[in-house]
């Protein structure tokens, strides 16, 4: 038995180990105060089909060997920006979802190989630069969202202000579009199968990707960069490929989001949404040098389905929203906990 | 007896490169003028400003220094600090202590919880050696969460505290701002003078000279001879028989007490306390400040300290007016301001890399 | 008299291997004494003995004793061996290139004048006495006779000054009796060579006992009372100052004459007639192994070996060709010249490459067996690939196929292992070698090249990896070049050796020459000369 759990300790991890038990004991507290799941899990389903993407947009970046992409906020102001034309042409529903995604594309391809381009110069410091690459872009696309030529009326500020709204709500474009098809229920069980298929294929399409000679380039330059340079292959290249591809996923990640939040958040607000994604991934098992699908699965379901319950059933214990709080401290410690990892060491 | 040795001319001297090696000053200094110039404001209103600025934030900034010779780059990580300075301001404004006593108080309360969580942040950057600046920032936020833990929900549950004027109505949690009366510029009234209507919190200035002095003397020690010895090269310390370990530790609690009693100057200039915020930005605006002086991660003077200090709060006061002179739109000035000062860490960062790669 | 220094009987084994084997070597004070040998040939050890590293206690200590002037002694710390007066000038250069030479001369032992501050927080808060320092540091490099201002900062010194600050750290602390110079003029030119030596003979004059471990012979000839030679962890030979000549010491570092096995014919032996690689004036900038301009013709079919001293830039050939280490010269496969600095490119020429750093370059340590043979043919011939799509970076690997070439080859080569996943970095240094092998075998290459391809493996295993660069040769007909430091592997296996000195080839040999020829190429003279 002592055996068997320290099998078990080994292989998932203390930190790990004390999430999965609060989220078990955040499920029997609803149990115990009469609470019923159905809407609980339902609602965590939801969210994890949401911010899934950009969990998994750490995949390719972590692989390639940069490092956990704290300047995912790059890939996510394309998405932004794609979103916006979208609506700007008042395209709507599922035309302008992928309308969206199509006019954010090459923007995260651009952008991402200006960002690889300065990663690929500052090894063994990705993180730090990548994290304040992200915080400066987001500052500098607060003055473009004030200054941009976008002009419909419900985009912009109907009186006095100028530029973009705050926030911008999506109920005429394409909110929820995704979220409502293929759209299960069951009861008060809800499934959505559209938002889980489209989450589920990119996870496909990445995990194909690594089976293919560029992705087996890109994974073998991620572990060990000079043995990948004896077989003909340039790091920096590949390198630059994990970055542009994690970018991209930031980007429809971004609108993904956006679509099942039904709004779409604009200044400050990209600031921190690549934390939690990287917070998601670690809890998921992965470290700062290796990261694969499961761990993406694992890890996106633990968080969210944390940070989802923990406000229902906590505010009937104690007062006040102690979801925000807990985002906080999980999330931070979990990359704390990577970055102190000695096993991890050996990326610097 | 000199005979086979060669003589090397010694290299002291005139550096023809000051222009160069200014350069981030230099160009921050332009910007300045030039919002200055732009904005239209009205001169003694803004020297006013700046020099109140510079009087409450210069200990943050100061507090930075050690850890870059220590090696252990920019310490995102005061907020930590500036956390454990706030605990201390909240306790003596509970029990009423007010005026210069209050803040001395909170400045003597301030030290143990300091010493105590610097030390711990410095076994954290231990455990992270090469990765430094990344983990102090987010042992910042996380730091934070734990902070808004105690304020929103163990006070007034696990910890008795019953104050009406400081808590939620709930009986439970902070309030988002408590009024810090009691200590309001107890520093500042100090020891005022008034030039040419502005008043010059000379009380406040004395502090941060005092604290220039001790940092100069501190670096000319053994002790500080030792953290410059880590600063540059772990490895070779630790062969010449130093206790990197130690060192690193003892520069980040050095650095987390000073951050402590740099917020305590910081919010006693500003009377009120944002429990949740004020202390949120303090890492990123000081060490923003102190690269826009010309510093980078791993040399960092008191000069540059105090050049980026007056630069980017120059900066800081004139962008919005400029924004709204040039533009139209203030906001974009407000902006611009945020995002020089994560665009210049960014650079700093970008450019130190790359310099300590091609070494 | 008593020795300064002397070690009795030192053995010491690491994880059941031994790597010293009853080692004496004794010092007198005033005496240069010099110790050599071959890489691995166990100085270092010997050296982390002598300052009670860490590394020897953790791995169950050593036998035998230490005596510093005829008293036996205890070192359990390199703080001990300090306080015995022992002291070491490093190899690469402990300097801290911000600080001044004074600084340097004086870390961690800083001179400070007692105040107000520290009276009360102690004598860290003491400020530093820069005056008494300096004064210091200048007396210890006079005694060193040489003339650099000790408020300099060492940044901008030339790199044999850097040296000279090393020793005056060193003889600047008091009660320093024994010195310890580990290679020190591996990065010194020659000119500041001869200075240095000038200065470690001024301190033995002056009553230092000096431990001088060296590659460079002719120095160690010019400079040293007493020559030990080392050889696998044993002392195979003591020669005094003036017995001591080059050829001889080379020849006792390098020797071990071995009995050659009989190798399976060829029908036609390889000539000058049909050369497949044709190398010349290649220059590789490979730190620590670096050719200047050698000239090579390897023949079709052959297996050629390439010898010479560590650090002289045998293994630099290699890395060159391959592309891993900025090379410039002319290299002709086939008649046709190939591209340098371009791995892609060579191994698309049917060149293929086992790096003599197998853990850091030749494998994927997290990756299965499977796909560390694989990869490279993957990459380089599209092989292993699932071709249903028209653009071959993005078609699917092909997994059944590597499973079964990976289940051939591990039956082949004898791979030991629980099947083709497990990975790589749980194998024996052996079997990690032979999926190396293996990999390069993937590429069917026409010439390849194996760097130290027995360096870290156990005895047993290293017969079995040569066996197998046998075959590859007479099997598949592959030009085989083997890079090794055991001169006895090469005359094994090879149909010649060339000998690489100073970054030039400076001979080629028949592995049936005598030792004392091997031995007097290696230092360097060409077998004219010795006539």
């Amino acid at each position: 038995m002592s055996e068997r759990f320290q099998d078990i300790r080994e292989r998932l991890g203390i930190p790990r180990l004390i999430i999965i038990g609060f989220v078990l004991l955040l499920f029997v507290t609803a149990y115990a105060t009469g609470m019923s799941i159905g809407p609980l899990v339902s609602a965590s389903l939801v969210r994890i089909g949401m911010n899934g993407i950009l969990v998994l947009a750490m995949v390719p970046t972590i692989t390639a060997g940069v490092g956990l992409n704290f300047g995912l906020s790059v890939g996510i102001l394309c998405g932004l920006v794609g979103s916006l034309i979208s609506m700007e042409l008042r395209i709507r529903g599922f035309s302008g979802f992928f309308a969206a995604i199509l006019f954010s594309m090459p923007l995260a391809v651009v952008a991402g190989w200006a960002y690889a381009k300065l990663l690929n110069k500052v090894k063994g410091q990705e993180m730090m630069v990548g994290t304040y690459v992200g915080f400066s872009m987001v500052a500098l696309m607060c003055i473009f969202w004030l200054a941009a030529p976008f002009s419909s009326p419900e985009m912009v500020w109907a009186y006095g202000g100028q530029g973009l709204r705050y926030t911008l709500t999506l109920d005429n474009y394409f909110g929820k579009v995704l979220n409502n098809f293929l759209l299960v229920s069951i009861g008060q069980w809800e499934f959505p199968l559209g938002l889980f298929g489209f989450f589920g294929l990119l996870c496909l399409l990445v995990h194909l990707f690594f089976r293919t000679k560029l992705g087996m380039a890109v994974k073998a330059a991620g572990a060990n960069p000079r043995f990948a340079e004896a077989s003909g292959i340039d790091p920096d290249r590949t390198r630059t490929m994990g970055v542009i591809m994690s970018t991209v996923l930031g980007a429809i990640g971004i609108i993904v989001y956006a679509q099942s939040y039904g709004f779409l958040q604009l200044y400050m607000a990209p600031q921190m949404m690549g934390f939690p994604a990287i917070a998601a991934i670690l809890i998921g098992g992965a470290n700062l040098r290796d990261a694969r699908i499961p761990h993406v699965l694992l890890g996106t379901a633990l968080f969210q389905t944390l940070l989802t319950i923990a406000l229902p059933v906590t505010s009937r214990v104690i007062e006040g929203d102690i979801s925000e709080v807990a985002r906080l401290i999980i999330s931070n410690g979990m990359i704390l906990y990577a970055l102190t990892r000695r096993d991890g060491r050996e990326v610097a | 007896m000199k005979t086979q040795g060669a003589v090397l001319p010694r290299q002291r001297g005139i550096d023809i490169s000051l222009l160069k090696k200014n350069a981030v000053p230099l160009l921050f200094a332009a910007l300045c003028i030039l919002g200055v110039m732009v904005s239209g404001m009205d001169p003694s209103f803004l020297l006013y400003e700046i020099i109140t600025r510079f009087s409450r934030n210069s200990f943050l900034v100061l507090a930075l220094l050690i850890p870059v010779s220590a090696g252990l780059g920019l310490n995102f990580a005061i907020t930590i600090g500036a956390m454990a300075g706030q605990i201390a301001i909240v306790t003596i404004t509970h029990y009423q202590i007010k005026g210069l006593n209050g803040l001395l108080w909170a400045m003597a309360l301030s030290v143990p919880l300091a010493v105590a969580m610097g030390y711990l942040a410095g076994m954290v950057m231990n455990r992270a050696k090469g990765r430094e600046m990344i983990t102090s920032m987010i042992l910042g936020f996380f730091a934070n969460g734990l902070y808004q833990l105690l304020f929103l929900f163990l006070v007034g549950t696990v910890i008795p505290m019953k104050n009406r004027a400081m808590m939620l109505p709930e009986g439970v949690g902070l309030r988002n701002t408590v009024d810090l009366y009691g200590v309001a510029r107890a520093l500042d009234k100090l020891w005022r003078i008034n030039i040419g209507g502005i008043w010059i919190p000379m009380g406040t200035l004395l502090v941060v000279a005092l604290l220039c002095v001790v940092l100069q003397y501190f670096m000319r020690t053994r002790l500080g001879q030792e953290m410059r010895a880590v600063g540059q090269d772990r490895h070779i310390a630790e062969v010449a028989g130093i206790d990197v370990d130690r060192i690193r530790i003892i520069a980040m609690i050095f650095s987390t007490v000073l951050a402590a009693w740099g917020q305590l100057i910081f919010l006693q200039n500003i009377s009120t306390l944002n429990t949740y915020n004020s202390h949120e930005q303090v890492g990123t605006f000081a060490v923003a400040a102190l690269l826009v002086g010309g510093a980078t991660a791993t040399r960092a003077s008191i000069w540059q300290a105090l050049v980026g200090l007056l630069l980017f709060h120059t900066l800081f006061v004139v962008s919005p007016q400029a924004g709204q002179a040039l533009f139209g739109i203030p906001q974009i000035g407000e902006y611009f301001r945020v995002f020089v000062a994560y665009g210049v860490i960014a650079v700093a960062l970008a450019l130190h890399s790359w310099q300590s790669r091609s070494k | 008299m008593a020795h300064a220094l002397e070690m009795r009987g030192i053995t010491k084994s690491y994880f059941g291997n031994t790597v010293l084997k009853s080692v004496d070597i004794a010092v007198n004070p005033g005496e240069i004494h010099a110790l050599v040998g071959e890489n691995g040939a166990g100085k270092s050890t010997l050296m982390n003995i002598l300052f009670g590293m860490p590394v020897i206690h953790d791995t169950g200590g050593f036998e035998g004793e230490i005596l510093v002037d005829g008293q036996t002694v205890n070192i359990e710390s390199p703080m001990d061996a300090m306080n015995l007066g022992i002291g070491m000038v490093h190899q690469e250069f402990m300097l801290l290139p911000g600080f001044t030479v004074t600084e340097n001369i004086k870390l961690n032992r800083e001179l400070g004048r007692p105040n107000i501050v520290s009276r009360i927080l102690g004598k860290k808060f003491e400020l530093l006495d820069k005056e008494q320092m300096g004064k210091d540091s200048r007396q210890a490099l006079d005694k060193l006779g040489v003339d650099i201002d000790e408020w300099l900062p060492v940044a901008g010194l030339p790199v044999g000054y850097m040296q000279f600050v090393e020793i005056a750290r060193e003889i600047d602390k008091s009660r320093m009796k024994i010195l310890v110079f580990d290679e020190p003029t591996a990065v010194l030119t020659e000119a500041e060579a001869d200075l240095f030596l000038n200065a470690v003979r001024r301190l033995a004059e002056s009553g230092l006992a000096i431990l001088f471990i060296s590659h460079r012979l002719d120095e160690v000839v010019g400079v040293a009372h007493d020559v030990t030679v080392l050889r696998d962890g044993e002392v195979v030979g003591h020669l005094p100052g003036q017995e001591a000549r080059v050829d001889r010491i080379a020849e006792l570092m390098v020797g071990r004459k071995v009995d050659r096995p009989s190798l399976p014919p060829r029908e036609k032996e390889p000539s000058d007639d049909d050369l497949i690689l044709e190398i010349s004036s290649l220059s590789v900038d490979m730190p620590g192994e670096r050719l200047a301009g050698l000239d090579l013709k390897v023949r079709r079919g052959e297996i050629l070996g390439i010898g010479g001293l560590a650090g002289h830039g045998k293994v630099g050939i290699a890395n060159g060709i391959m592309g891993l280490y900025p090379s410039s010269g002319i290299v002709y496969k086939d008649g046709r010249e190939l591209p340098l600095n371009n791995p892609k490119a060579a191994l698309s020429q049917g060149i293929a490459f086992v790096s003599e750093d197998r853990r850091g370059v030749g494998l994927l340590l997290d990756e299965s067996i499977e796909n560390n043979i694989a990869f490279t043919s993957a990459q380089v011939q599209d092989r292993f690939l699932r071709k249903r799509l028209p653009w071959t970076s993005l078609q699917v690997r092909d997994n059944e196929a590597i499973r079964q070439y990976a289940l051939e080859t591990i039956k082949e080569l004898d791979i030991r292992c629980q099947g083709p996943e497990q990975p790589v970095r749980r194998l024996s240094g052996g079997n990690q070698q032979k999926v190396c092998l293996a990999r390069a075998l993937a590429l069917s290459p026409e010439v390849l090249f194996a760097s130290e391809p027995t360096r870290g493996i156990d005895v047993g295993a290293k017969s079995l990896v040569l066996d197998l660069l046998v075959k590859f040769n007479r099997e598949f007909g592959m030009t085989v070049v083997i890079t090794s430091s055991e001169l006895a592997e090469l005359r094994m296996v090879c149909d010649r050796i060339a000998i690489v000195y100073q970054g030039r080839l400076i001979g080629i040999l028949s592995p049936d020459a005598s030792d004392v020829e091997y031995g007097l190429m290696m230092a360097g003279k060409k077998r004219a000369e010795v006539s």
